[in-house]
């Protein structure tokens, strides 16, 4: 990727508070950080094994922009490449799924092994004894371009990068448990919703590590009486800033005063016509009704009540990101466990009733800061630091981000 | 059932119009009117549905979760403003079963953003039962399935 220009755009400081409102809108800095972090030492979140159970099977997805394909091949091995042919660059899978013995070109039907080695050159020795590949032509080395691949608890994640860490060690021991903790057995797809949010595919990875929003514009959570800052709960963050889990538990300390003091809206105390919405299991064995984990840069898990999604964030330009909500259950599940997780589904989404809000916030951001320059955001709420906390009205884990952002970017 | 074709395509006729001016005019308190107590409704994508996986964008089953929704649009949620108009096509009966009459019809809602900008936003087929049982006739099941499997920012307001 020739890069023509460099982006202008700078922290303040060396701290982790004020961010610059220019960081979401430069095009210079969007293409640096599709190279540098994208295509650099990070683990991209690309599809759930289980979507992929047999030989042969395939699903497309994206790393950052560039499409990918996942495949199982006949050992039962799962491989991520690139969907670009190696021959003139078009897409190869033009389907979103499918099961293949190879994977064919459209163009000029060259052909490709489910691990992205090329197998077959159309008229590899040309008609009649003339044409074909120059006898130099190495198709050991014209294959897919591969990424490596990594996959935990049933995540498939790929990277460009040969020095990018182990999956645990990137994440950090205390991440990759409650990772463990939520995704504990074999998973079984439920399907997908794709969002587009019309904003910077940051705005969103800061969305998802702020636990301090989640109570004051999520309101259905107040209306309903379903969550509180005041809960019992925390947030840790993850090795190098970017990962994080924030968690709260139920029926303690739910606090009305607070929120009545400081005058908030919607506390309105209704009642759900129907509560078999919120018919719930608890599956932690420890009360948590909330779990909201990172993984930087593409990755969001959340377990509400029995609601398991894997969020992955797709940039789309400067200014727009693709959300993939991937719903799971696990293989074990009964028919009334299944039923209740679909049931809860109605929670998040595009119409989710305490997600829905995320869908446009990102665009009041992304709308009410065009033209700006030389501005700043500020994340002050408990402190400057990156460090875990037992407090929720805090924006520890977005500084995390920071944190683990201007490493990668170097900036 | 004792009806003519061209009264009951009437009758249909009549109740999508009632039911897209009914979220289109901003009554969505009367939305939940137009189904059975014991009724599903399901926005689901083409590509969720054609796979076989169930899950939906919204997933209720019954009456009394629609109006939990309504109370959830009015009172907690937050997004802004905007207005649909609803286009409703290719009206076709599949079954009669007594007094449940199986549809398929083609639809396309266009939305209206606060700033002026209308965009179609969502484009699918309608796959419901309706009882006749009683006048007017509601929804047993409304299946929304939409082909344009990318939702723009956020769906609130109902299909």
């Amino acid at each position: 990727m020739a890069k023509t220009r460099t982006s202008s755009v700078r922290f303040p400081n060396d701290g982790l508070v004020e961010i610059p409102y220019d960081i979401y809108t430069d095009p210079d800095l969007y293409r640096d950080e599709i190279s540098k972090i994208y295509r650099g030492a990070t683990w991209n979140y690309v599809c759930l094994a289980a979507q992929i159970p047999n030989h042969g099977d395939f699903v497309t997805s994206y790393v950052g922009e560039t499409p990918v394909i996942a495949t199982r091949d006949r050992e039962g091995s799962i491989h991520v490449m690139e969907n670009r042919c190696a021959h003139r660059g078009a897409l190869v899978c033009l389907k979103n799924k499918g099961n293949a013995k190879l994977l064919s070109c459209v163009y000029h039907s060259w052909t490709y092994k489910l691990d992205g080695s090329l197998h077959g050159v159309a008229f590899e020795n040309g008609v009649g004894g003339k044409g074909g590949l120059p006898e130099a032509f190495n198709k050991a080395t014209n294959g897919l371009k591969r990424l490596k691949v990594t996959e935990f608890c049933g995540l498939v994640f790929a990277t460009y990068s040969d020095e990018t860490l182990d999956f645990e060690t990137y994440v950090g021991p205390e991440i990759a448990n409650h990772i463990r903790s939520i995704l504990s057995k074999p998973l079984v797809y439920l399907g997908r919703n794709v969002q587009v949010l019309p904003n910077n595919w940051k705005i969103y990875n800061e969305n998802l590590r702020d636990s301090y929003h989640a109570s004051l514009l999520h309101t259905f959570f107040n209306t309903f009486k379903l969550n509180r800052l005041s809960q019992e709960g925390g947030i840790v963050v993850g090795a190098g800033g970017g990962s994080h889990i924030s968690y709260g538990k139920s029926k303690t300390g739910v606090d009305h005063e607070g929120y009545k003091a400081e005058g908030i809206h919607s506390l309105k105390d209704m009642q759900l016509k129907d509560p078999s919405l919120l018919d719930a299991l608890d599956e932690s064995g420890e009360g948590m009704t909330t779990r909201i984990l990172s993984v930087f840069p593409s990755l969001g898990l959340q377990c509400h009540y029995n609601s398991i999604a894997i969020r992955q964030v797709l940039p789309k330009g400067v200014g727009e990101t693709e959300l993939v909500w991937n719903h799971v259950g696990f293989v074990d599940d009964d028919e009334a466990m299944r039923e209740r997780r679909l049931k809860q589904s109605n929670l998040v989404g595009p119409a989710g009733y305490i997600s829905m809000e995320d869908g446009c916030i990102g665009g009041f951001v992304q709308q009410a800061i065009r033209g700006v320059s030389g501005e700043v955001g500020i994340v002050p709420m408990g402190g400057s630091g990156t460090e875990s906390t037992d407090a929720r009205a805090t924006e520890v884990s977005i500084r995390g981000f920071w944190r683990a952002y201007r490493d990668f970017m170097g900036m | 059932m004792q009806i003519s074709d061209r009264d009951l395509y009437f009758r249909i006729e009549r109740l999508y119009a009632r039911y897209q001016r009914c979220i289109d005019d901003d009554e969505l308190e009367l939305w939940p009117n137009f189904f059975a107590e014991k009724s599903r409704y399901k926005i689901i994508s083409s590509e969720n549905y054609e796979q076989g996986l169930p899950l939906g964008i919204i997933d209720a089953d019954s009456k009394s979760m629609l109006e939990d929704r309504v109370a959830s649009i009015r009172r907690a949620n937050i997004f802004e403003d905007h207005r649909y108009k609803h286009f409703v096509s290719a009206i076709e009966v599949t079954e009669i079963a007594g007094s449940i009459v199986s549809i398929i019809a083609n639809y396309q809602v266009v939305r209206i953003d606060i700033r002026g900008n209308a965009m179609l936003f969502s484009v699918g087929r309608y796959k419901d039962k309706i009882s006749f049982d009683q006048d007017p006739p509601v929804f047993l099941e409304k299946l929304v399935i939409f082909d344009n499997q990318r939702v723009d920012t956020l769906l609130a307001l109902p299909l």
